[in-house]
């Protein structure tokens, strides 16, 4: 049956072509042999009218020309009408003798009013009204007494024949496309090579749109008609009578509802998708690229309200992530008709309109928040994008590379920049330490493209304060986002006393940048990161970190030398755990090992070292305390008592030295010698 | 000349006049090996007491800055273990010297250790510190001490007392590993504590008592260059050990303990030593003070 089917169509379709000169051919063959047929059936309506409409040879002479008066009794009893017989139509042959006067044109509009009346308003009808003798009726493309229904592949109008009964009139060179203002060309050519007419016509999809799909049947109207199915404005509606999912294939380029709400702004489906040609690829074509260079090529355009350069460097634009789309699909207020189609625009342009979901993330964003607040320092998407140049972020060239990243942020965020002054947040010189970062040195140093720049870790549009909840530098989410990278890092901290879920603590808990700090991430290995971690730690651990610098391992980093072991040498650093969790690196089970790492052959005796012991804690460490005492007993006794000999022995000892030297006077005065000066000197 | 001399510290006019007055010959104190002991006693013990003093107040700047100009903690804990072995060297040999001695002088260790010049503290020793105590107070003579006063005996055996102390817990921290086979690891904290209060105690007692004893007394001002020289004047141990030199006399055997003195050049270097050693001693108390008072936490 389909096989069937499907032969019969191809038949019909080649057949389709030569339709209206068949007819014609038919017609004048019929008429020769006029009269042959005799009224013999008289029981089917109209029976009586064949008697004499059967014949072929049955003409008349209007207007001076000859016209078949022959009508096909089997096919007329198969159409739609067949059922109500001749003066069903011809209501005014009812009772007249024969033979008739010429009957007077037949009313389709007495049953199918709603279509009359369509057509009236129809540019059709309209040139009907006006005696247009180009203008098409019913007739023209239904037929006459051979109307099937449209599904019936008999039917003048099938779909797959509407292009050729169009095309009787709006083919290339017939008097309507000669005569008439009809603003496409090659409409039937074009159409039957676009994805529409290929499916339809080589296809044989009989659902593909035909020129009434789109144009509707009766209510043809030209495309400046606001009535028009073709409208700009009603384009989409149109379209999307078949394209019902075009939203979803366009979310990430256009936001569909916007087409019925906001038509205007939006490229029109036909801004991409050229009417009549329509093909599944994107199209390279400008609705008027050129026309817009026509003026914004000259280097000295100016805009008059404020002198602004309006040049558009073709170059640029052309290099750009947007070499591909027309000036008018950014610019969407543009009128075509007029000679100057910018001078409709009263807006900037729109770029959320194709870029949605970043224009939601931005819109969220500090930066949009203030841009909606008509903040004057708010960026926009051309502060960091460019204009006409916008290039990807995987062009080296672009401000959004990420290697030019730190210098795009920077021109708000560095210190004294205009962000920077409004900042009342705690972090400082954010450029200058990220550049000194392990990031920084990894990316802009090093060139590693993959290093973390601004971006990675507060994304490129859903910038948020960390503060806010929902911001990837929000505590919470801190580990999440460093774990974009260091996944294998996240996965331990989570598992250890410092995530929420393990330690099940009410306090606030340190994540990544609590010791890591934000911009001023160091390398682990380097002293100053070892020797700053006790303070970091010690900002929650205060009592044990002081006792930390009571023993060896403490007194050696406070001296400055990294070597000694730090906090995180022992307790881990990101899976970390509390001692008593068997999993711990200082769990009785792991402690010696630990201890291994450095003192070789290290037993768990050795282990029992006290490494954060303090003497000055009698219940804890008793121990200790008391030796500690003890020893400094003995040494205040000891100095007390040398002390007080000392202090007691010198009057004597003054006594002795003035004895000796009055002796040694005595001597040198024996010896002649006149030393009174030296004498005094010595006494003093 | 004369304006030369007016120029003189009174200590060098001092000097140039016993080499042109004092008879030649001086008493014996010292033998050379004892000389040269306390000379490597003095180096290593202030070795010692630097660098095991820049941990024990590591919380001082001056701590971190002697550390690095040490060349670094590990350096530093090296030099630290070298003076380390030093001290027990002079410790040991010191050992086996005295028992040279008791073959060669004595024949018994009886005889040595409870002979006129025994080191060891006896009844004689107590009435000379209660002599001595009255005569501080007015209320008697000097005592007439002999070859060793009791405070020289007590500096003596600190010594002892200190090498087995500082030494041991010292060699436990030294092998820490070692040591924790077969005591516990806390007995390290411990050894801490008595190790560096220990070492607080022998370098505050030799920088400050020590020395006021033996070298700041004002009669001595500023020094006692006795242990370097090993020569006493006769005047002095006439003044200072009458017990000794009265039974020397007696004896006869003074002479046979006679011998010239030093050139003063020789003179000179000892005292440029002695200076240097005084005035790292001085520092390290002054650093001490500061960092008990000041800076301790």
């Amino acid at each position: 049956m389909a096989e069937n089917k499907v032969v019969r169509w191809n038949s019909n379709a080649r057949l389709g072509i030569f339709v209206a000169p068949i007819l014609v051919i038919t017609l004048s063959l019929l008429f020769s042999e006029s009269g042959r047929a005799t009224g013999a059936e008289a029981d089917p309506p109209g029976a009586e009218c064949l008697a004499c409409h059967g014949e072929k040879s049955l003409t008349t002479t209007r207007a001076g020309r000859t016209i078949s008066l022959y009508v096909d009794g089997k096919k007329f009893a198969t159409s739609v009408h067949g059922s109500f017989g001749c003066t069903g139509c011809h209501a005014d042959l009812e009772g007249k003798d024969l033979p008739h006067d010429t009957p007077a044109p037949v009313k389709c509009g007495t049953c199918h009013s709603t279509e009359q009346e369509q057509h009236a308003r129809s540019l059709h009808g309209k040139a009907v009204a006006r005696g247009d003798p180009l203008a098409p009726r019913c007739i023209n493309c239904h037929g006459n007494h051979d109307i099937y229904p449209v599904k019936d592949p008999r039917s003048a109008v099938a779909p797959l024949k509407v292009p050729f009964v169009c095309g009787q009139c709006h083919r290339e060179g017939t008097p309507v496309s000669r005569n008439r203002p009809i603003a496409q060309d090659n409409i039937l050519e074009n159409y039957s090579e676009s994805i529409h007419g290929e499916a339809l016509l080589k296809k044989g999809l009989s659902v593909a749109p035909t020129c009434a799909t789109c144009h509707t049947p009766h209510l043809i109207l030209p495309h400046t008609d606001p009535a028009s199915s073709i409208n700009r404005r009603n384009i989409a509606a149109t379209c999307t009578k078949c394209h019902s999912q075009i939203e979803t294939v366009h979310r990430k380029i256009i936001r569909g509802a916007l087409w019925e709400k906001e038509a205007n702004v939006l490229p029109a489906c036909v801004d991409c998708h050229q009417p009549h040609k329509i093909r599944n690829v994107f199209y390279t074509q400008g609705m008027a690229d050129a026309d817009c260079m026509h003026c914004h090529a000259d280097e000295k355009l100016r805009r008059t309200r404020d002198g602004q350069s309006m040049f558009i460097n073709v170059g640029e634009v052309s290099h750009s992530r947007h070499s591909k789309v027309a000036c008018s699909q950014c610019h969407s207020e543009v009128n075509a008709s007029r000679v100057r189609p910018c001078e409709t625009i009263t807006r900037g342009v729109d770029c959320t309109s194709c870029h949605d979901e970043i224009g939601k993330q931005y819109i969220s964003s500090t930066h949009g928040q203030l841009n909606s607040k008509n903040d004057p320092n708010a960026p926009t998407c051309k502060e960091c994008h460019g204009t006409h140049g916008v290039l990807g972020k995987h062009d080296p060239q672009s401000a959004t590379f990420p290697t030019n990243v730190p210098g795009l942020c920077a021109r708000c965020h560095r210190e004294g920049q205009k962000a920077a002054i409004r900042y009342v947040g705690r972090q400082h010189e954010i450029i200058a330490n990220y550049t000194e970062s392990i990031h920084g040195k990894g990316l802009l140093k090093a060139g590693l493209t993959v290093t973390a720049t601004c971006t990675s870790c507060h994304t490129a549009h859903r910038v948020l304060p960390r503060t806010d909840p929902a911001s990837t530098v929000n505590a919470a989410n801190v580990p999440a986002t460093c774990g974009q990278c260091h996944h294998g890092i996240e996965e331990q901290f989570e598992n250890s006393i410092h995530a929420k879920r393990i330690s099940g603590s009410a306090k606030e808990l340190p994540v990544c940048n609590d010791c890591h700090t934000a911009h001023a991430i160091r390398r682990t290995d380097e002293d100053g990161f070892r020797l700053d971690i006790m303070q970091t730690c010690g900002r929650c651990h205060s009592e044990i970190a002081k006792t930390y610098f009571d023993t060896y391992h403490g007194k050696v980093s406070k001296l400055g030398y990294a070597k000694t072991a730090k906090c995180y040498d022992c307790h881990g650093a990101h899976d970390v755990l509390a001692v008593t969790d068997p999993r711990s690196h200082l769990s009785r089970a792991n402690v010696a090992v630990t201890c291994q790492k450095c003192h070789v052959g290290a037993t768990r005796r050795f282990a029992g070292y006290l490494t954060h012991a303090t003497h000055h804690d009698p219940r804890k460490y008793p121990f200790l305390f008391y030796t500690f005492w003890g020893m400094t007993a003995l040494l205040l006794g000891t100095f007390v008592i040398g002390g007080l000999h000392t202090l007691l022995w010198l009057p004597r000892a003054f006594q002795m030295r003035r004895e000796l030297r009055a002796a040694e006077e005595k001597a040198s005065t024996e010896l002649g010698e006149s030393v009174d000066k030296e004498d005094s000197d010595a006494q003093s | 000349m004369p304006k030369a001399e007016v120029l003189e510290s009174p200590s060098v006019r001092r000097a140039r006049m016993s080499n042109a007055a004092v008879p030649e010959r001086q008493f014996i104190r010292f033998t050379r090996l004892q000389r040269i002991l306390h000379i490597c006693m003095i180096v290593s013990f202030i070795t010692l007491a630097l660098t095991g003093l820049t941990l024990k107040f590591s919380y001082t700047k001056w701590a971190a800055v002697l550390s690095h100009l040490l060349g670094g903690f590990e350096s530093a804990g090296n030099i630290h273990r070298s003076a380390a072995i030093v001290m027990f060297g002079v410790f040991l040999t010191h050992l086996v010297d005295l028992y040279r001695l008791k073959r060669r002088v004595h024949g018994s260790w009886r005889a040595l250790l409870l002979g006129p010049s025994s080191m060891l503290p006896t009844r004689r020793d107590f009435t000379e510190f209660v002599g001595t105590l009255k005569w501080f107070v007015g209320m008697g003579k000097r005592p007439a001490y002999g070859r060793w006063t009791y405070w020289e005996k007590f500096d003596y055996f600190a010594v002892f007392w200190g090498i087995a102390v500082i030494g041991s817990t010292g060699l436990t921290l030294w092998f820490p590993v070692f040591f924790t086979r077969f005591l516990p690891g806390s007995f390290l904290n411990i050894a801490t504590i008595i190790h560096s209060d220990e070492a607080l105690l022998a370098t505050g007692f030799i920088f400050t008592v020590h020395f006021f004893n033996t070298h700041l007394r004002p009669e001595k001002f500023p020094m006692d260059i006795t242990v370097f020289t090993g020569r006493m004047p006769l005047e002095e141990l006439q003044r200072d050990k009458p017990r000794e030199y009265e039974a020397l006399v007696a004896s006869g055997q003074l002479e046979q303990k006679m011998e010239e003195a030093y050139p003063p050049i020789v003179i000179r270097a000892i005292r440029a030593f002695a200076w240097v050693a005084l005035a790292l001693g001085f520092g390290i108390v002054l650093w001490i003070i500061y960092a008990m008072l000041f800076a301790y936490r």
